[in-house]
């Protein structure tokens, strides 16, 4: 449109004006275009996590009564984060696992903070299309590798909550969490 | 035929508002203009109270919302909610993130546990809203949030009725006429308290701010009454446009663009039409 | 209408020339507001308020639409969906205040581009269709406002929609039903704030369609002028690009300066405080009032106060304030006077301001508390604006004797020595 404004702009016969003319129409549709963009700035980030979304971000959840092999359910961002405390044989059984058979290697290890490997925290959504899988719940189906099952697709997870069976890609996913004592910040 | 019936309605208009203004002239003649007591002796001008965040360049002190939220605190909180803001933004006040923790863990909530749904107390924390405040005494306190925009005078209006409690026993307007002797009817009854910027002179509320010293400011400011009424008036400011000084700054950056911007497409504009407007 | 003079478009890139042929949208483009459409030269400023109305469009369905994404269309959530639009959406505050802004920046656009069409006598033939689609808009914009107000569910959103309905029960025989079926109840409810909702959505894209007939029935006989006198040759247009693109295109800037002041700086300043009131349909406000916009109008209804003959003071109101936007309708007939502009109508042009004034009167008034004078003041502001349409209009435009024309558009902007020697030159 600049380039048109210009040709369209009467000829003045001294070069001079000409070029002068040409670059204050440039100017001024080039700043209609900044002020355009300037605009559409917000329009695209209202459509962004909310201030009142992105305070829920972060949960804080006490473990205290967890017992090893018992497993809870609390609420990240919406969705569920199983928190589960393993017991020896259930460790021991993961360890076993020949981690470059896995098809998303990880040990054991990897997935859980030093010193507390006993407490395996990952999101309760299914790597597949994101439905909770069972097995965190008292008496749930815990698959056939003893960790969580998914029912809409049939994927199976171990007791390091990694995929072992199914359509799944990858682990069931372990969320950023601090642990202080008996009370673990997720997010 | 068109510019006939126009004319006859014309006229049937005409004479039906005739016909009205006819009877209310009449009327008028006979009751005066309107004089209640209302018109004659509400204040409408209100004190004046100047505010960091009045003008184009306005922004909060935060030193004196966070004085003002202690009143809020310690003497509204009782009666009125404030139930749009959440304790999260008390942020902007200028409160760390343990400290507005600590604000809103004093909060009882009830609020649906996220697993089983069960409705329950807990302590607050910063993502919670202000909870309902239940309220058995006479009146309907209004929530806070919103009310400096609710009213007409906004923060002047809060400020002035805070401190504009007066007795009404004797009370003359700015025309030396007296309340009792002019409208003898009109006493305050019994349980509501005479306040002459309130909208129809008679408010539940009891005279909240009554003593110096009644809120204990933690910066050391003198807790005068009328300072407590300032401090809290400018606290309600925030709590009705807590993004106050983000649309200043906004503002003042698009506008100081849009001047600019605008000139460019004047110049523009005579360059395009050099031609054609030469006389 | 092309003049015969009219670039023609004629692109250049192959890909152009193929489009062209199997879908001539560019051309259509060019043809309305490009290179190809000739234009008075000597338009004044009144004439970018179309423009700009059309802009104002823009803000309001664009904003429109995303504050729908963020808000709750149900009586419980309505007013803390609105708020929390205020405080927790990103950018929301400027949305919502843009919109409510944008409402009355619309309003105040269109008011003016309404005083250009009556000056100018622009809805004289042949643009009297152009006339009736813009009146047409012009109620589309009142209904679509109105519902719009009523969405944040504020004490003046539910009073103004117990109000409004309020007026279609004064209807003899079926109002009482009528008012029901608006409302979906006995009094504004969750089914009023829905429909409500729904139609506040719809109707803007109505309008829009609208809009475009509008332009297209502008572009029969193409843009009127301040002299009034048609056009005659080559000499008195120029294209629409780049000439009133420069034009328009700056004044947006002006506008944009005048509308963001409002909405950063005093974004409350035309609302009302009662509206940050949630609905409460136990409590009326002690002095409820439209928005600024429809305070003339609302005037008009409030100065009936008798019974006259067999109708009832209510639906004289009524009535009359339909009236008011309907007599706009019959004005190309009512008034017959040859010459357009009220630049040439010496008696005419007296009249018209003193309906301007009388209109501004009016407007402060209906803003004013329902009591004495300004009721007493109201009637007679309102008899004069029916007498000046109804009346005055007729009969002034049968005995005046205008001033004379010029004889084209051109010699009006050069004086006809000058036009002379732009004929000499060919």
């Amino acid at each position: 449109m600049a380039q048109d404004a210009s040709i369209d702009t009467p000829a003045v016969t001294d070069g001079e004006g000409v070029r002068r003319r040409d670059f204050i129409n440039i100017a001024a549709v080039s700043a209609a275009g900044a002020g355009a963009v300037a605009i559409v700035y917000p329009l695209i980030s209202q459509m962004a996590p909310s201030a009142d979304v992105l305070a829920e971000s972060s949960t804080e959840v006490d473990i205290a009564a967890v017992q090893p092999g018992q497993a809870i359910k609390a609420v990240f961002r919406k969705q569920p984060v199983f928190i589960r405390n393993l017991t020896p044989a259930e460790i021991e059984a993961a360890n076993k696992v020949d981690v470059s058979t896995l098809r998303d290697p990880q040990t054991l290890k990897e997935r859980t903070k030093e010193g507390h490997e006993n407490l395996l925290i990952t999101m309760g959504v299914c790597t597949h299309l994101g439905c909770v899988p069972q097995g965190a719940g008292v008496g749930e189906v815990k698959g056939e590798f003893g960790g969580y099952f998914c029912p809409c697709h049939g994927s199976h997870y171990d007791t390091a909550a990694r995929i072992r069976k199914g359509p799944a890609p990858k682990n069931l996913h372990v969320p950023e969490y601090e642990i202080a004592g008996t009370v673990v910040k997720i997010g | 035929m068109i510019r006939i019936i126009s004319i006859l309605t014309g006229l049937f208009f005409a004479a039906a508002l005739l016909w009205s203004l006819l009877w209310d002239t009449i009327q008028l003649g006979k009751d005066g203009l309107p004089h209640t007591v209302e018109k004659a002796f509400v204040k409408h001008d209100l004190k004046k109270l100047d505010l960091a965040s009045d003008g184009v360049f306005g922004k909060f002190d935060e030193a004196q919302l966070q004085r003002g939220f202690a009143v809020y605190q310690n003497v509204c909180a009782s009666c009125h909610s404030l139930k749009h803001v959440s304790y999260r933004s008390l942020a902007a006040l200028g409160y760390n993130e343990a400290e507005v923790k600590a604000i809103a863990a004093k909060a009882t909530i009830n609020a649906a546990d996220p697993l089983t749904g069960e409705f329950k107390d807990r302590p607050g924390q910063p993502s919670d809203k202000f909870p309902p405040v239940v309220y058995a005494g006479a009146g309907h306190p209004p929530d806070l949030s919103l009310i400096t925009k609710a009213r007409h005078g906004g923060a002047a209006y809060v400020y002035s009725l805070l401190t504009g409690y007066a007795n009404q026993a004797g009370y003359k307007n700015h025309e030396g006429k007296e309340l009792l002797k002019e409208f003898p009817d009109a006493k305050t009854p019994d349980g509501l308290h005479f306040n002459p910027y309130f909208a129809n002179l008679n408010i539940a509320m009891a005279p909240p701010l009554t003593a110096e010293g009644q809120v204990t400011y933690s910066d050391g400011t003198p807790a005068t009454v009328d300072q407590m009424a300032k401090d809290v008036a400018a606290f309600l400011v925030w709590t009705a446009e807590p993004e106050l000084e983000q649309r200043h700054q906004t503002g003042f950056v698009w506008m100081g663009f849009m001047l600019f911007a605008t000139v460019l497409g004047y110049m523009s504009y005579r360059n395009i039409w050099a031609d054609k407007k030469g006389h | 209408m092309s003049f015969p003079w009219a670039n023609e478009y004629k692109p250049s890139h192959p890909l152009m020339v193929w489009f062209d042929q199997r879908l001539p949208l560019p051309r259509l483009v060019y043809n309305a507001v490009g290179g190809g459409y000739e234009v008075p030269r000597n338009l004044n400023y009144f004439w970018n308020f179309g423009f700009l109305a059309g802009f104002c469009l823009v803000i309001q369905i664009v904003t429109g639409v995303i504050l729908a994404m963020h808000y709750g269309g149900d009586t419980s959530v309505a007013f803390n969906s609105t708020e929390h639009i205020m405080r927790d959406v990103n950018w929301g505050w400027m949305l919502r205040y843009g919109h409510a802004n944008g409402a009355a920046a619309f309003f105040a656009v269109v008011y003016l581009h309404i005083f250009r069409g009556f000056y100018y006598g622009s809805y004289k033939a042949p643009r009297e269709m152009i006339w009736l689609l813009g009146v047409v808009i012009f109620l589309l914009m009142m209904a679509t406002a109105f519902m719009g107000y009523v969405l944040p569910w504020g004490q003046m959103s539910y009073w103004a929609a117990q109000v409004i309905t309020g007026l279609f029960g004064s209807i003899p025989l079926v109002g009482d039903p009528l008012k029901e079926w608006l409302l979906g109840g006995f009094a504004p409810g969750n089914a009023t704030l829905n429909r409500f909702f729904s139609l506040h959505f719809l109707l803007p894209f109505v309008i829009l369609g609208v809009v475009i007939l509008h332009i297209w029935a502008l572009h029969i006989p193409g843009s009127s002028n301040p002299t009034g006198v048609e056009v005659k040759s080559e000499s008195d247009t120029v294209p629409f690009y780049p000439y009133y693109v420069g034009k328009d295109g700056w004044t947006i800037g002006l506008f944009m300066l005048i509308y963001s002041a409002f909405l950063f700086f005093m974004p409350n300043a035309l609302g009302h405080p009662d509206n940050y009131i949630p609905a409460n349909p136990m409590q009326t406000p002690a002095h409820i009032v439209p928005e600024w916009y429809f305070w003339p109008f609302y005037a008009i209804l409030r100065s009936f106060t008798q019974n006259f003959l067999i109708f009832d003071a209510k639906l004289l109101g009524v009535l009359a304030m339909f009236a008011a936007i309907l007599v706009w309708f019959f004005l190309p007939w009512l008034d017959r006077s040859p010459v357009r502009s009220a630049t040439y109508r010496p008696l005419y042009r007296k009249f018209f301001w003193v309906l301007v004034i009388d209109v501004l009167i009016l407007g402060y008034l209906g803003g004013a508390p329902a009591e004495q004078p300004y009721v007493l003041i109201s009637q007679l502001a309102t008899i004069y604006y029916f007498l000046h349409f109804l009346v005055i209009v007729p009969i002034v435009s049968s005995i005046e004797r205008p001033d004379p024309l010029p004889f084209s558009i051109t010699e009006s902007v050069l004086g006809s020595d000058g036009a002379a020697k732009l004929e000499a030159q060919g």
